[in-house]
């Protein structure tokens, strides 16, 4: 009877309104059997990572076209380490130059999906990252 | 009971947000926590135990209404209608899983978003996962544990599909019965479903042409009512604008009142714990008698396919 | 129009076709285009049917101007070569406009940063992070007027990629011009203006649909008086497309949302005839080039027909559907991204054939970061190739009578027609946004396309086929915008702050405030005042946002 879903927020941080992608991805983990809190457009960092916490999420997804990943990655990360919640994993996807990847890596980040990644790659990386932190 | 209690109860109980989620969601995985694995399903026996002395101070509010009544605005409302009152509010919004993958989305937050920086506002959003009545199977417990955390007032947003909304009733002190203009809700078709269950009728988007039309129709079904102690009020709301919602406040509080000064508010309670030991009892003993029958499974099937043994009495054997 | 010969030709042909299945099967089982419409192998005389020529296609110029809205289209003046630009400060994005002029760009076309296509102030703490990230930063008309520097208002004509707060940035463009000497009848250009799209694509909304209503029409009565040159809306399926719909939905929603405007307008008591002359489209080159070039001539029959015969407009040029064209910017890749130069190129020439009249061409590296100026000049230089070297201009609507173009012309508008009537039924598109309708329907697309390109029906060379091994972009030369523009500009705010008339911008507010709560007062006026005093963009739209309230969007997931 015991059932153990897989709980990601995704989330919109900022200004842009692109959401196809958010979207669509959402749907793609739901499909999969995931449970997706879906939080909307414009989301302050403080939001995202009050929701992932009330929403007891294993994830946060955050998609940005807007160029300000840099910015928004940082604070994200930086707020779930303030508020004892690091174990939550933070992915993203969007317009983000590969040049800029192993920078968010480095902040923390788990995994950044560019442009053109199928959503099964996604699925996959979840489902092994949520099993190893347990 | 003595002893020492769960730390995550503790910190749950003073308050730690991340605790209070983490409870929730051990009610919701029946007992498999994210950082328990291998736990059994006593864990949220055993969690519950402690917080049930804490628990029946809060006021537990249902929201329900056909899908794009726009209970998730009303709910956003209503949250800041009784922060402003300085209550602590609780909100388990519940959307409806996928029965073919068992995933879903769950996007009711999202209206009510703007709380999120409020310290006194906890927003937890449940999949039906396979329930059916409009709430999932964790609700219950849901909202147990956001009575025992503090939380003054819990609002429980149910899923909407229509005519199974019964299971709010069973939870929720005071039940709201959103209904919307231009919908097509045939409200002679509800009507048993929702005697039953209103406390209070919300006609919402009531700027909108049809708007006293449903008025006028909730008003005929109030009429087999009469005679009855409480009568539900009707309620007239935009909820996107805000307009009636101080007004369906002092309904809600009138219910309230109500129900805490005669007996009704008692039996109330009294049927809710009753239906609450027969769901745990329920859950118990097929879990049991289930858990039996996997073990014995294809030894008593093959005997009741020789016809060595009937299913009845196949049945009979495995039960208490 | 068929020659004796006709049947015995086409049975003749079908047979050695059948024998030819015998030998190779055909690639695929059954072929369509992008959108989903079915293609047959062949199409002929036969299959257009027998609608008469003249009525059903038509002149070009002439009603329902399936061929062109210009009698010589191309021959007589190319389309605008429109390069949609802008990022950092005003400084920056001044320098680029001109370095585009001076390349041969032949229109302006400005993108704003997310703050100021929102109604934030640079220094609004909802801004952080985004000041000058996808567009230029605004904030007042100090910042205006150094964009526009050297610029001359009456020799170019500008577009805005504007649209909640379209009316302010309109005012700031006219005081501009006030301040270079040019009056606002001189003035052309284009704003985007439209809202409605915002809700069902876009995002960048800021006032619930009411009142953003009444700004819109607000706008086209003042512009209808004060300047009349002024395309006071650009009604867009871009981003729709961009979204995720079918070539069918994108000329669907987006004449649907040209009727609720037109009907907004008529409500307000404004002349069909009048307004309709100010209404112009903008539309996405998408991958399939035949469905394409068929989409562009059905809207333009579609929204001739309803000008007409919904709106009763008598004049010609209040039934022409005028279109601006983007290519799409979903199909770029990241990975080898010189490809995207040749998607580009077969996307212009689809926006050309379909007679558009303006044109954006994206950079290579969009699906990377902002473009650099190389990558922005080979996207004009393929705009130039396409207008000089082709030949396709040279002729008007080269396409036209083509089979298959003609008949996927039919099959675009009955499909579109289609989805209005269900719109309609609904109680138009606000009702149907309300509803989530055109949203599901843009969302269902995108997810079909999707789990198309991961089951390898869809192929997008070098992404799913094709991938080649060296797919490092880290080095590749990408526009960066630091941080030091943000507080660069928040800088500048503040002084402007310090320095301008205080008291006389809070009497302005306050006017707006007043003008907001009465219906029948025109906004437009209250806000050029507001303007020319520099009430800041996040002061006038924060006044607004107290009158009118936020939207909240709709999700149907």
């Amino acid at each position: 009877m015991s059932e153990k879903k897989i709980r990601v927020v995704i989330a919109k941080p900022g200004l842009d309104g692109h959401d196809r992608g958010a979207k669509v991805i959402a749907r793609a983990l739901r499909d999969a059997g995931m449970e997706i809190i879906y939080t909307g457009l414009r989301q302050t960092p403080e939001q995202i990572v009050t929701t992932a916490i009330q929403e007891d999420a294993d994830a946060i997804g955050i998609s940005i076209l807007s160029g300000a990943h840099q910015f928004y990655f940082k604070r994200v990360i930086d707020l779930l380490k303030e508020k004892n919640a690091s174990d939550i994993l933070v992915f993203g996807g969007g317009v983000i130059p590969e040049g800029d990847v192993p920078s968010l890596l480095e902040m923390g980040a788990g995994a950044i999906f560019g442009p053109g990644t199928p959503t099964s790659t996604t699925i996959e990386w979840l489902e092994k990252a949520v099993a190893v932190k347990g | 009971m003595e002893g020492s209690v769960h730390p995550l109860t503790e910190k749950a109980l003073n308050g730690d947000a991340r605790s209070i989620a983490r409870l929730i969601s051990i009610a919701e995985n029946r007992g498999v926590g994210p950082t328990s694995q291998g736990k059994t399903e006593g864990e949220i026996a055993a969690l519950m135990k402690e917080l049930y002395p804490h628990t029946g101070k809060a006021w537990v509010i249902g929201v329900t209404g056909s899908p794009g009544a726009g209970k998730s605005t009303l709910t956003d409302k209503l949250i800041e209608y009784f922060r402003a009152t300085g209550s602590k509010v609780g909100v388990l919004a519940v959307d409806p899983s996928s029965p073919y993958t068992g995933g879903a989305i769950l996007a009711d937050r999202l209206r009510m978003q703007r709380h999120t920086d409020d310290s006194g506002v906890f927003m937890r959003s449940l999949a039906t996962r396979g329930s059916l009545g409009g709430l999932s199977r964790g609700t219950r417990e849901a909202t147990s544990i956001l009575d025992a955390c503090g939380f003054d007032v819990v609002l429980i947003e149910t899923v909407g599909v229509g005519q199974s909304e019964i299971d709010v009733m069973r939870v929720a002190d005071t039940v709201c019965v959103v209904l919307v203009p231009g919908l097509g809700d045939d409200i002679q078709a509800m009507k048993a479903g929702i005697m039953e269950i209103a406390d209070i009728f919300v006609i919402n988007k009531s700027d909108k042409p049809g708007a006293d039309r449903v008025v006028n129709e909730v008003r005929a079904v109030l009429d087999f009512l009469k005679g009855r102690e409480w009568m539900p009020p009707i309620a007239r709301t935009v909820a996107e604008t805000g307009e009636g919602v101080p007004e369906l406040g002092e309904n809600l509080r009138a219910h309230r009142e109500y129900a805490q000064k005669g007996e009704a508010g008692k039996t109330r309670e009294r049927d809710r714990l009753s239906s609450k030991i027969e769901d745990i009892l329920l859950e118990r003993l097929s879990a049991s008698v289930f858990r039996l029958w996997e073990s014995r499974r294809s030894e008593i099937l093959q005997d009741v396919l020789d016809r060595k043994l009937d299913p009845y009495s196949a049945a009979e054997m495995l039960l208490p | 129009m068929r020659d004796s010969n006709f049947e015995e030709a086409k049975s003749r042909y079908e047979s050695v076709v059948a024998k030819t299945l015998q030998r190779n099967a055909e690639r695929r089982s059954e072929f369509t285009t992008g959108g989903g419409i079915p293609l047959e192998r062949l199409y002929d005389p036969e299959s257009l049917g027998d609608q008469g020529y003249t009525d059903h296609i038509g002149f070009p110029g002439e009603y329902p101007f399936t061929r062109g809205v210009q009698p010589t289209m191309y021959r007589g003046r190319f389309w605008t070569m429109r390069q949609y630009a802008g990022f950092a400060t005003a400084e920056e994005s001044n320098a680029r406009y001109r370095y585009l002029l001076e390349r041969g760009t032949t229109g302006l076309s400005v993108a704003f940063d997310l703050p100021t296509q929102i109604g934030y102030d640079t220094d609004h703490h909802m801004a952080a992070g985004e000041c000058g990230k996808v567009g230029v930063a605004i904030d007042s008309l100090a910042d205006m007027e150094v964009l526009f520097d050297k610029i001359p208002l009456d020799k170019v004509s500008t577009s805005m990629t504007i649209n909640a707060p379209a009316a302010v940035l309109l005012a700031m463009y006219i005081c501009v011009g006030e301040k270079q000497g040019v009056q606002a009848s001189q003035l052309s250009g284009t704003i985007q203006n439209d809202i409605l799209k915002e809700y069902i694509a876009r995002g960048t909304y800021i006032f619930p649909p009411h009142p953003s209503m009444r700004l819109i029409t607000d706008i086209f009565d003042f512009c209808g008086r004060e300047v009349p040159k002024w395309n006071t809306i650009s009604i867009s399926g871009y981003h729709i497309r961009e979204a995720g719909s079918t070539a069918t939905q994108e000329v669907a929603f987006t004449l649907a949302d040209g009727i609720a405007y037109a009907e907004a307008a008529r409500r307000k008591g404004l002349d069909p005839d009048q307004f309709g002359e100010r209404l112009s489209f903008f539309f996405n080159a998408h991958n399939d080039f035949l469905e394409e070039v068929a989409k562009y001539r059905a809207a333009r029959r579609l929204w001739a027909r309803i000008m007409k015969d919904r709106f009763g407009a008598t004049n010609p040029k209040a039934q022409m559907l005028r279109f601006h064209t983007q290519t799409a910017g979903c199909t770029l890749t990241a990975q080898q991204p010189e490809n995207n130069i040749i998607r580009v190129t077969l996307q212009a020439l689809a926006a050309v054939l379909g007679g558009t009249q303006s044109l954006h061409t994206n950079s290579m590296d969009e699906a990377l970061a902002l473009p650099n100026e190389k990558s922005v000049e080979i996207a004009l230089r393929t705009q130039q190739v396409i207008a000089y070297e082709s030949g396709v201009t040279n002729t008007v609507d080269p396409l036209g009578g083509s089979y298959v173009i003609e008949k996927l012309t039919d099959e675009i508008e009955a499909g579109a027609a289609e989805y209005i009537q269900k719109i309609d039924d609904m109680g138009g598109m606000l009702a149907a946004i309300e509803k989530g309708y055109p949203q599901k329907q843009i969302q269902d697309a995108a997810y079909d396309y999707q789990k198309s390109i991961e089951s390898n029906n869809t192929v997008v060379v070098g992404v799913n086929k094709f991938q080649s091994r060296e797919a490092d972009t880290s080095n590749r030369k990408l526009l960066r915008v630091d941080a030091s523009v943000e507080e660069r500009q928040v800088e500048k705010l503040k002084k402007l702050r310090q320095e301008r008339d205080n008291v006389a911008v809070n009497e302005r507010l306050e006017n707006i405030r007043q003008g907001a709560r009465d219906e029948k007062v025109n906004l437009m006026p209250l806000i050029l005042d507001a303007v020319r005093a520099y009430a800041t963009e996040g002061e006038i739209c924060g006044v607004l946002r107290e009158e009118f309230g936020e939207y909240v969007e709709n999700i149907v997931l």
